[in-house]
């Protein structure tokens, strides 16, 4: 059985019909009891697990997943990664996300596509401008690549985007080369991998129903599969955290909304980069298989429904075509509904909870995807140490009772604005 | 070479108009009625395109939507449409189309070598490789593996066609007009209610165009006619080339229309329209695509889907080819020999895997000719760039026949997408041995061949039912078997079989994922690919499904299947987009007094939906000089400014006061009539949200200005208010920015030009129209309100008059002396003053961040109250809003950071950033406004201003952020 993936053992296998791979991550009963258990086999969730096991050496330890590793947002998303922040509580986090994204394919052994394209935000008025320099001299500072593109250096770059008939002209852009996108369901399946060969345990359709919690502690978790019992668990459920969550009683600073994402067909090499357009929130790269993959705004009303809404199809292919026009005879071949945990301040959570043992990652709005490999080690970090990483000590559950908020947008309660 | 594959006779093509189209530059020839693909075959075209992956040479498998091989780029230039599928691409004359996905050419693809590469460009081979070294990925791997993806071309210019969209209302939309469609449709129509029947085709009819038929003892197509006038007549709405293709919550179903498609141009048509049809009861007639059968070589040209290749015979009139077999699980493929025959084609085989094949069938084979047979299978389908032979497997293993042709069919698998647009998962029918709609949509019945009642009785009896008609009224027709055994891959093929044949996923994919462990669908789908081409799986899922059912051991009802989701077709972005594209994306909204702005030569800038124009230029003045101009004449003498954006809302009722003392964090409701007063409004949050002025023009009648930029929000914020936290207030909220035209007169001569202005009767002296006053008085003659406010610091008045006066009155104001400025000198002038607007009310700041702390009222409960008292908001070392003036003549930009001079300029070090920055021709020299940490505490110190993604940096004077007469003496004047 052939676990290592290298060039070698691919052509080792081509001469005998791909016949000698194994499955890539196993299957196994669940235990009865763990030292710790992660609920949610999505990204962030499958990432805990292996940093917990890689770096801070637990590895009796498992994940619960309801349905299919991967089957949650980690499959529904733009697939975009950047660390273009503006706020001090986000920008070390999420480059530190950035780093580990450079270096995943080689550490878990999985070539997750990680193509680091640009990541461009137009700007259409003085007051965009102003902004996006605040913004950029905000990454410089904290040592994080980021360049100002007058309108004719964006029209060098994206020849096919609407310079001469916009009703809200491109003046130029704000762009981090190092930001791109990544092939989103790899990382799901290259972390469970990862994990399961350092020992992990990933049990799927094992869908948590209770917490069974003792003198304010947590001590395992009732599953459809039994009761398995852990001193540690974490929740990384984001899109249910709400539901989950108030299986401890504890009521979360959440909504729950969609967002939707499109794909195009198949196209030869037409957008190099990530291009997000700042006359309205719409943002569109091309696939490395040609598609074009955009999205607009969470819908105006919360839901669970894991569906888009036809008015909200419309709107972001009205942005789509106020930027490139030329994208009107292009089709859109598919669209996924996503359920976004929204936070009042458009940030996410990575914290303790009033329940000893019990740890929270979720929150995360529409920009869950880009924050994997880190979200996953804040979680481990606050598992194994019980106190938060460095890079994630802003993501307080009580900020919002404190007031040390991390709204970027400024947006405050208004999801649409995050 | 003139049609030499087009029968004589027959087809519901029209023979006398020829067409003239080409493809890949060759001149061809045609009928109006033919598709692209159908004129294709007529003139022996077979090689059509090549895959995606290990680009094989493909053909035409179907003769609809479902097409995953025959995808071309149509039209030419702008127009250029790629991965079109020429199944349903109607000919026009002049039709251009080329082949993709290919180089040099069709017949000779370079990247053809991937096949031989294939042992290694296994499912998911990607994941496994180009990980070294690192920096390969973007500079040599992915450019190659990029340009070697992706189908057709983009035109990559602006789309020259237009889009429309509309919305219908029905009591039942039918989706699909074939047999059970055309029965539901006949049957709602019976009932009397509205009734909207939507068909993909250019013609209704579905099956019954392309197989022969009959109903009620005559020609199915008779009785299409005759339907087809009766609905015409009972006031049914019937959308021909219109897709439902998805289904949204409260019954609203998506549909595009291809209006002009079917045209060498659109003329004044637009190209598509989308539909929006909200409907009480929907029924599903959407029919059934047919399913391949895996076997070596499955998809070489010349291989087809058997009701494709009877679609080409009958409708329209084509030989696929001379020689031909026939492969099928059923006994469709008595029907299949039969229309071949007719069409005077050569059959050499029914080749039938099942394990018996019904006398029937063996009859009819046998009454034409054609040898039979049993228990066999084809192993491989062989041929170079088309189908030359085919090599049997099963009980006549290695026998090899030559043919050019080979219908096959697996069974039918009913279109149930629409029917889990919802959620709701299809569910395996073990009889019909296809997946049935499982839980619909509300609202939603399924019937005909999408139901599993694959045969035209069936289709009639149960489209009738779910159209609400009586069984006495269904029409009868002849018998049909619709039996079918389950048959979905030939083991051990010779060569690759394919499952789907866009994507390239072969059964060897399909073993692999098992064996890998991506046995769920979903998996299956994600980890190979399969059902992700632009056909979206319509002939591979669950094929694709069963193939991992019988590999895994389990059933395929344990396997499951995957959801569909919107659109069930590929659907043109510009159609959903509509008109909104270049100036029409938003509304262009100008004031009153633009055209007069205008003639004045001011450019205009954007300011939200709003054009404002930026300065009022006079002959050889640059813009600064302008501006310098324009600042100087307020502070000197007396300018005026269109103000009429700002968002302007009446609040009226007996509770007006107390619901603004509600929105509002300073208290509205002691303001007398005839007074205004600064108001700021704060966020849920505590943030502060929105500033400007409310006016008490009565008891019960209050005028609110919001920001520009902020003037829709505020107003669904006090909408919401309204109606959701206080209903029980008695208040009335409306919008009124578009009612007035607003001016600001500024300036210590700002009176002397009123004066003149106003009738001698009104006084606008200070004594009567003291600092924040308001009268209502004439002005030029029509009745306005005066504001006695100001943005500027100078003696300054605000003038409201009706829309259409706006112009009338700039007009007046510039003849009584006053001079105009644009909204850069309003912004110098707010500058100088200290005045916060968007740059520092940015959403992150608190009133006191703002300097505005002392307004939240600590009398009154209001929105945002209770969160701003929490403590990191109250935190004295917050950002706050200071001063800033550069030394040495420096300059400043918006956007850069604050750090202690004498400190690098890193991250540790940053205390804030400047906001907004102008030169001030009152001051002569640069000054900004920031937000600093500990705000106004830092007053003398030394910061640098550092602005490394410009390149920029100046040393600042932290100072007061009011500039210009802290003392505001001016106001009084």
């Amino acid at each position: 059985m052939t676990r290592h993936f290298s060039i070698a053992a691919l052509l080792a296998q081509a001469a005998r019909g791909q016949k000698g791979w194994a499955p890539q991550w196993r299957t196994p009963a669940p235990k009865a009891e763990y030292d710790a258990l992660i609920v949610g086999g999505g990204g962030h969730g499958l990432a805990c697990a292996y940093y917990l096991a890689r770096r801070y050496g637990l590895t009796n330890i498992a994940v619960i997943e309801k349905g299919l590793v991967g089957s949650g947002n980690v499959g529904r998303n733009t697939t975009i990664i950047r660390s273009n922040y503006l706020l001090p509580g986000n920008i070390p986090f999420y480059e530190t996300s950035l780093k580990l994204w450079e270096g995943l394919e080689q550490d878990i052994n999985y070539n997750a596509m990680i193509s680091q394209r640009g990541v461009l935000n137009l700007f259409h008025s003085d007051g965009q401008r102003d902004a996006a320099v605040r913004r950029g001299n905000a990454m410089l500072l904290h040592g994080i690549d980021a360049q100002l593109l007058s309108r004719e250096e964006v029209r060098a770059r994206a020849p096919f985007l609407d310079f001469d008939t916009a009703r809200f002209p491109i003046m130029g852009g704000l762009l981090q080369q190092r930001g791109g996108t990544v092939r989103h369901d790899a990382v799901a399946w290259g972390y469970a991998r990862a994990a399961d060969k350092l020992g992990v345990d990933i049990l799927q359709h094992c869908e948590l129903t209770g917490l069974r919690i003792e003198n304010g502690a947590v001590i395992g978790a009732e599953t459809s599969r039994g009761f398995i019992r852990a001193r540690k668990i974490g929740l990384s459920v984001a899109g249910n955290s709400s539901r989950v969550a108030a299986m401890a009683g504890l009521r979360l600073p959440i909504e729950s909304h969609v967002l939707t994402a499109f794909v195009s067909e198949g196209i030869k090499p037409l957008i190099d980069c990530v291009i997000t357009f700042g006359a309205g929130h719409f943002y569109i790269s091309q696939s490395d298989k040609g598609g074009l993959v955009f999205g607009a705004s969470v819908d105006g009303y919360n839901s669970y429904a894991q569906r888009g809404n036809l008015p909200c199809m419309e709107e972001t292919c009205e942005e789509a075509m106020a930027l490139m026009p030329s994208i009107g005879r292009l089709r859109m071949l598919r669209s996924w509904g996503g359920v976004m945990d929204m936070t009042m301040d458009g940030s996410p959570i990575i914290d303790r909870t009033p329940v000893d043992g019990l740890y929270l990652n979720g929150g995360w709005c529409i920009g869950g995807f880009k924050a994997t490999p880190a979200a996953g080690l804040c979680l481990a970090h606050l598992m194994a140490k019980d106190e938060p990483h460095p890079v994630a000590t802003a993501y307080r559950l009580d900020r919002f009772a404190t007031g040390q908020l991390l709204d970027e947008t400024g947006g405050g309660t208004n999801m649409a604005l995050h | 070479m003139m049609q030499a594959f087009r029968q004589e006779t027959g087809g519901l093509i029209d023979r006398a108009r020829p067409v003239a189209f080409s493809f890949d530059g060759r001149r061809l020839q045609g009928y109006q009625g033919d598709t692209l693909a159908s004129a294709l075959l007529a003139n022996g075209v077979r090689l059509v395109g090549r895959s995606f992956k290990y680009h094989r040479p493909r053909g035409i498998l179907s003769a609809g939507p479902e097409e995953p091989n025959a995808l071309v780029e149509l039209r030419e230039g702008a127009a250029r449409e790629p991965n079109t599928r020429a199944t349903v691409a109607e000919l026009f004359d002049g039709l251009s189309a080329r082949s993709q996905n290919r180089f040099p050419s069709l017949r000779h693809d370079v990247l053809s070598i991937n096949g031989a590469l294939a042992p290694i460009f296994a499912a998911g081979f990607y994941y496994k490789t180009f990980m070294w070294p690192a920096a390969f990925w973007e500079r040599v791997y992915e450019p190659l593996i990029r340009r070697a993806a992706g189908l057709g071309r983009a035109s990559g210019l602006p789309d020259p066609d237009r889009y429309g969209k509309q919305t219908a209302f029905a009591d039942v939309l039918v989706i699909g007009a074939g047999p059970a469609g055309l029965s539901a449709a006949l049957a709602a129509a019976g009932q009397g209610g509205r009734v909207v029947l939507a068909e993909q085709d250019s013609a209704l009819g579905g099956r019954l165009l392309s197989d022969r038929r009959s109903i009620d003892g005559r020609p199915a197509l008779a009785w299409l006619a005759e339907a087809e006038a009766r609905l015409r007549a009972a006031g049914v709405r019937i959308l021909t080339r219109t897709t439902i293709t998805g289904v949204f919550d409260g019954g609203t179903y998506a549909g595009v229309e291809r209006v002009a498609d079917h045209l060498a141009a659109p003329g004044t048509l637009p190209r598509q329209r989308l539909w929006r049809v909200v409907a009480r009861r929907a029924v599903l007639a959407t029919g059934a695509i047919e399913r391949p059968i895996v076997f070596g070589g499955n998809d070489l040209p010349g291989v087809m889907l058997a009701g494709a290749v009877r679609s080409y015979v009958n409708r329209f009139a084509v030989r696929p080819g001379a020689r031909a077999a026939v492969f099928a699980n059923n006994d469709d493929g008595a029907g299949t020999i039969a229309d071949l025959v007719q069409a005077g084609m050569e059959v050499v085989a029914l080749v039938d895997p099942r394990p018996q094949t019904p006398p029937a069938l063996r009859a009819v084979a046998a009454s034409h000719g054609v040898p039979v047979f049993e228990q066999s299978t084809v192993r491989q389908a062989v041929g170079g760039t088309a189908l030359s032979s085919i090599v049997l497997g099963g009980k006549a293993d290695g026998v090899r026949l030559s043919c050019d042709l080979l219908a096959m069919s697996g069974g039918w698998n009913p279109a149930v997408h629409l029917a889990s647009h919802h959620g709701g998962r299809p569910v395996w029918h073990d009889a019909l041995a296809a997946f049935v709609p499982g839980q619909m949509p509300p609202g939603m019945r399924a019937a005909g061949a999408a139901a599993g009642h694959v045969s035209t009785g069936g289709a009639l009896r149960t489209g009738s039912e779910a159209g609400g008609g009586k069984e006495s009224a269904v029409p009868s027709t002849g018998p049909e078997s619709d039996a079918v055994t389950p048959f979905w891959q030939v083991v051990n093929p010779t060569g690759k079989a394919f499952v789907d044949f866009q994507n390239d996923v072969t059964s060897a994919d399909v073993a692999l994922a098992a064996r890998e462990g991506f046995t769920n669908v979903e998996h299956l789908k994600r980890y190979t690919t399969l059902g992700m081409a632009t056909d979206q799986g319509k002939t591979s899922n669950v094929t694709g499904l069963a193939m991992m059912a019988a590999l895994t051991g389990r059933t395929i009802a344990q396997t499951g299947t995957t959801v569909f989701r919107p659109p069930y077709t590929p659907v043109a972005i510009g159609a959903m987009g509509g008109t909104h594209r270049g100036a029409r994306y938003r509304p262009t909204r100008r004031t009153p007094a633009h055209d007069w702005a205008a003639s004045q030569g001011a450019p205009f800038t954007e300011a939200g939906e709003w054009l404002r124009a930026t300065h009022f230029p006079k002959v050889g003045e640059t813009m600064q000089q302008s501006i310098d101009r324009e600042v100087r004449t307020v502070r000197q003498a007396a300018g005026f400014c269109d103000v009429s954006t700002l968002g302007k809302i009446d609040v009226q009722g007996p509770h007006a006061g107390a619901f603004l003392d509600f929105v509002y964090a300073n208290t509205i409701s002691s303001l007398a009539p005839g007074r205004a007063r600064y108001a700021l409004m704060l966020r849920e949050d505590g943030f502060a949200f929105d500033d400007g002025t409310v006016a008490r023009l009565s008891d019960t009648h209050f005028v609110a200005t919001t920001t520009t930029g902020n003037a829709s929000r505020v107003l669904q914020h006090l909408d919401f208010c309204r109606q959701m936290l206080k209903p029980d207030l008695d208040v009335c909220v409306e919008p009124v920015t578009d009612q007035w035209a607003q001016f600001a007169l500024a300036g210590p001569h700002a009176r002397s030009v009123l004066e003149q202005l106003v009738g001698a009767g009104s006084d606008v002296g200070g004594r009567s129209l003291p600092f924040m006053a308001v009268a209502q008085a004439a002005v030029c003659g029509v009745p306005a309100r005066i504001f006695r406010i100001s943005f500027s610091g100078e003696l300054a008045y605000e003038i409201a008059v009706g829309a259409s006066h706006g112009a009338a009155l700039a007009r007046a104001l510039q003849s009584a002396g006053a001079a105009p400025y644009g909204l850069e000198a309003l912004n110098v002038l707010r500058l100088e003053k200290g005045h916060p607007v968007a740059a520092e009310l940015n959403g992150q700041t608190t009133a006191a961040d703002l300097g505005l702390g002392r307004m939240l009222s600590r009398k009154k409960d209001f929105i945002g109250r209770a969160l701003s008292e929490r403590a990191a908001l109250q935190d004295a070392d917050r950002p706050a809003l200071v001063g800033l003036r550069p030394r040495a003549g420096g300059t400043l930009q918006a956007g850069a950071h604050l750090v202690p001079a004498g400190a690098p300029a890193r991250i540790e070090h940053d205390h804030g950033h400047v906001t907004s920055a102008a030169y001030s021709a009152t001051l002569g020299c640069w000054i900004g406004l920031g937000l600093l940490a500990g705000g106004q505490r830092r007053i003398g110190e030394v910061f640098r201003a550092v602005n490394p993604l410009q390149k920029m940096e100046t040393e600042v004077d932290i100072v007061p952020p009011v500039f210009h007469d802290p003392a505001g003496a001016a106001l009084h004047g």
